[in-house]
């Protein structure tokens, strides 16, 4: 009877899932509701989590309940540590939950919200939470790790190198990317440069009190933190329509450039714990709180979503990048499909804290859910904007034009009517003086999500608070991120270092300390600048450029994966990651292909410096000729070393396939846990 | 009822957790020390390095 009433039931989520995804990708003409990609997301991860994830679990990786993991074998009270599933569940998620997300399925919304949300589900069911899983049980089965040394162990030195600087590559292309992202929402915003640099106070506030006050209260103090930044809101409205405090600040793009990197490198070389580690719990409040906020709101409110399906701009002619939807919105959509910064973290902090292998499925492959969960939120968010809205905010002067009269009526000419009054009232809305050319996803993102919110929550007079809320929410989190992603560089940078001279090493000499942040800081700086003076608005050739990182370290990860099923003796199986993995590849070199050599200048970066070449010479051409061909050749050099780990991956197949090499894998012996008979 | 005090108490570990609540509980717990300023203090110097060194995801 249960078996009966488990496949009506399975069945009917099928019929259900199927019916949400045929509605939103054949329904034409009119707006659909939000709810039917709601249930198609939901439906799609129920029946991945249920039947794939368990077909991985039990056919290829063989998870063994009686194995002890290196949280029992190793526990030591700090790293390693037997932790309940579903705090680790928890932890998982809030460390691979960034602005990734959010940002990326709002750009890709230029092509319409089918290609995006097709990939999003796609993608998270078939690789990104396939490649979390199985590199959280192969790095548990190591003794919890990281995914370089994997790399180093089952494929090579190739393989180790290459995943190492892919990921400093990632590092460095992601904060500048994320500083760039925080520029553009923030410039010429008195009330959210206001509201997040009081973030700096509240922050201190909360070292003092945890340290002095309440020591390690970290909940408590968060909370307090999170009424402080609700107040700040409040208070960046009084500064934007005060004189003097809106002229103080309302900042430039160049100057908000300046001060990220100098804050980037304080946070990098200063021993802050008063300013940083308040910040970070303040920022992943926010965050949790957030995402379970817009959530609910999406299912509460359920709004209509205004882009079409498909828009004209899948023929490569976007304005917010330039491109077809084959490679690019593969790109562009990183984190909510697969993304290969969540296999350091599956291969980092998480399998030390495994209780028992069989909780890898739902860690790995459910945390993977969730964050693609966030994408279709952010899909939804950008997606109930008017189409003329959308794009008179994300696109770049230098595509639209400089003046409201002449983006409006370039808007317009595409299909997409708005009007300069239009734009002019909802900026003021939202407490902004404009809202064209913010380009980033990011103040795109805040007017949808604040729009949705003003359906019921205080209403349209609101809806300026819901907006610096959501820029607030973001610029938080991204900062948090530039101040970790820099420190976590200039420790992977002082570890290499330390092999050449021991003391560049240690993390404490502070000549190494100022060199390496300066080293890590300037790096990413130097894309940011590039950005903030790109006549495109820098999101343009900057984020494919983080994409393609991006999916090149997944692509890396995928082949320490097939690597291991291959010694495994499971190659029939392989296709598992071996499809995901030929996928990548497939997206990644095209689009690295096209970015390097495409013949559009809009696209292509080597196209571009020629035209720069060719056309009027002006004080800034030398620059952007240069930079063009940096990022040519920063990508060309990232798609060799990746094509070299292919190389050396299959090889290594070809190897144990033919029975020339021993198919050994290097896993730590099995012992039996304790725990089973501790609980009987 | 119980099912429902079950799963706010994980909620909460599981916030503890992620605040390093529960990684402070365990350091006075393996130092056999009473929370204090000074024990706050020394807690996040050893647990400094290691927290910096996790990645965050984009």
């Amino acid at each position: 009877m249960n078996k009966t009433a488990s496949i009506f039931g399975w069945t009917l989520v099928a019929l259900l899932g199927a019916a949400a995804v045929g509605v939103i990708a054949v329904h034409r003409g009119e707006p659909i509701n939000a709810l039917w990609l709601v249930a198609a997301a939901t439906c799609c991860y129920a029946l991945g989590y249920r039947f794939y994830s368990r077909f991985i679990a039990v056919k290829i990786l063989a998870l063994d309940a009686l194995r002890a993991t290196p949280a029992e074998r190793l526990e030591n009270g700090r790293d390693f540590l037997v932790t309940n599933k579903w705090v680790v569940f928890g932890h998982h998620f809030a460390a691979i939950a960034g602005p990734g997300p959010l940002v990326g399925p709002v750009l890709a919304a230029q092509f319409g919200y089918l290609p995006g949300t097709m990939w999003v589900l796609a993608g998270a069911v078939f690789a990104g939470c396939v490649q979390d899983f199985v590199i959280l049980l192969f790095s548990v089965r190591r003794d919890g790790k990281s995914l370089t040394e994997m790399a180093k162990e089952e494929i090579g030195r190739v393989g180790g190198f290459v995943a190492y600087t892919a990921v400093i590559a990632i590092l460095v292309i992601l904060l500048g990317v994320a500083a760039l992202i925080v520029v553009n929402a923030l410039k010429d915003s008195p009330w959210g440069t206001f509201t997040i640099a009081m973030t700096i106070p509240i922050a201190l506030l909360m070292g003092l009190y945890l340290r002095r006050i309440r020591p390690g209260k970290v909940l408590e103090v968060s909370i307090l933190g999170f009424i402080l930044v609700l107040f700040a809101i409040f208070g960046g409205q009084w500064a934007s329509q005060n004189p003097t405090m809106a002229n103080v600040f309302t900042l430039r793009a160049p100057t908000l450039a300046i001060l990220i990197i100098v804050y980037g490198f304080a946070a990098s070389a200063l021993p802050v714990w008063l300013l940083l580690a308040p910040r970070d719990y303040l920022s992943t409040f926010v965050k949790l709180g957030t995402i379970a906020l817009l959530g609910i709101g999406i299912v509460a409110l359920h709004p209509t979503l205004h882009m079409p399906a498909l828009t004209r701009f899948v023929d490569g002619n976007g304005p917010v990048f330039a491109g077809k939807i084959f490679p690019f919105a593969f790109i562009t959509i990183a984190c909510g499909a697969i993304s290969g910064f969540h296999a350091l973290i599956s291969s980092g902090t998480t399998p030390k804290l495994i209780a028992r292998e069989t909780e890898t499925r739902m860690v790995g492959y459910g945390a993977m859910m969730c964050e693609s969960a966030v994408a279709v939120m952010a899909i939804i968010a950008a997606c109930v904007l008017q189409p003329g809205v959308y794009f008179a905010i994300n696109s770049p002067a230098g595509v639209v034009g400089q003046t409201a009269a002449t983006a409006t009526a370039t808007i317009s000419s595409w299909g997409f009517p708005v009007t300069a009054s239009d734009m002019q009232a909802l900026a003021h809305a939202v407490g902004e003086q404009t809202l064209f050319n913010r380009t980033g996803g990011a103040p795109a993102f805040a007017v949808g999500m604040a729009h949705i919110f003003s359906q019921s929550l205080g209403g349209a007079t609101v809806m300026a608070l819901w907006y610096h809320f959501a820029v607030m929410f973001e610029a938080l989190f991204i900062l948090t991120i530039l101040d970790a992603g820099t420190r976590v560089a200039r420790f992977m940078i002082q570890d290499a270092l330390g092999h050449i001279y021991k003391p560049l090493g240690r993390t404490s000499w502070y000549p190494s300390i100022l060199a390496t942040s300066a080293l890590i800081v300037g790096a990413w700086g130097y894309f940011l600048w590039q950005g903030v003076k790109d006549p495109l608005g820098g999101i343009n050739s900057l984020w494919p450029l983080f994409g393609i990182a991006n999916q090149l370290l997944a692509t890396v990860a995928l082949c320490v994966a097939t690597t291991i099923i291959v010694k495994m003796h499971r190659t029939r199986y392989a296709a598992v990651t071996l499809v995901p993995l030929a996928w990548l590849v497939a997206v990644t070199f095209t689009a690295s292909w096209h970015k390097i050599l495409d013949p559009n200048p809009r696209v292509g970066f080597l196209a571009q410096a020629r035209a720069l070449a060719a056309g009027p010479a002006t004080s800034a051409t030398a620059r952007l000729i240069f930079n063009n061909r940096l990022d040519a050749a920063v990508t060309a050099v990232l798609v060799v070393m990746v094509a070299l780990v292919l190389i050396e991956s299959v090889r290594q197949w070809m190897g144990v396939l033919s029975g020339r090499e021993y198919a050994r894998v290097k896993e730590s012996p099995f012992v039996q846990t304790r725990l089973a008979e501790e609980r009987g | 009822m119980s099912r429902f005090v079950k799963a706010a108490g994980i909620l909460l570990a599981a916030l503890r957790e992620i605040f390093d609540e529960a990684a402070y509980a365990r350091y006075l717990s393996r130092t056999q020390t009473a929370s204090s300023p000074r024990a706050y203090a020394a807690f996040r110097e050893e647990f400094e390095e290691a927290k910096t060194r996790r990645p965050k995801c984009c």
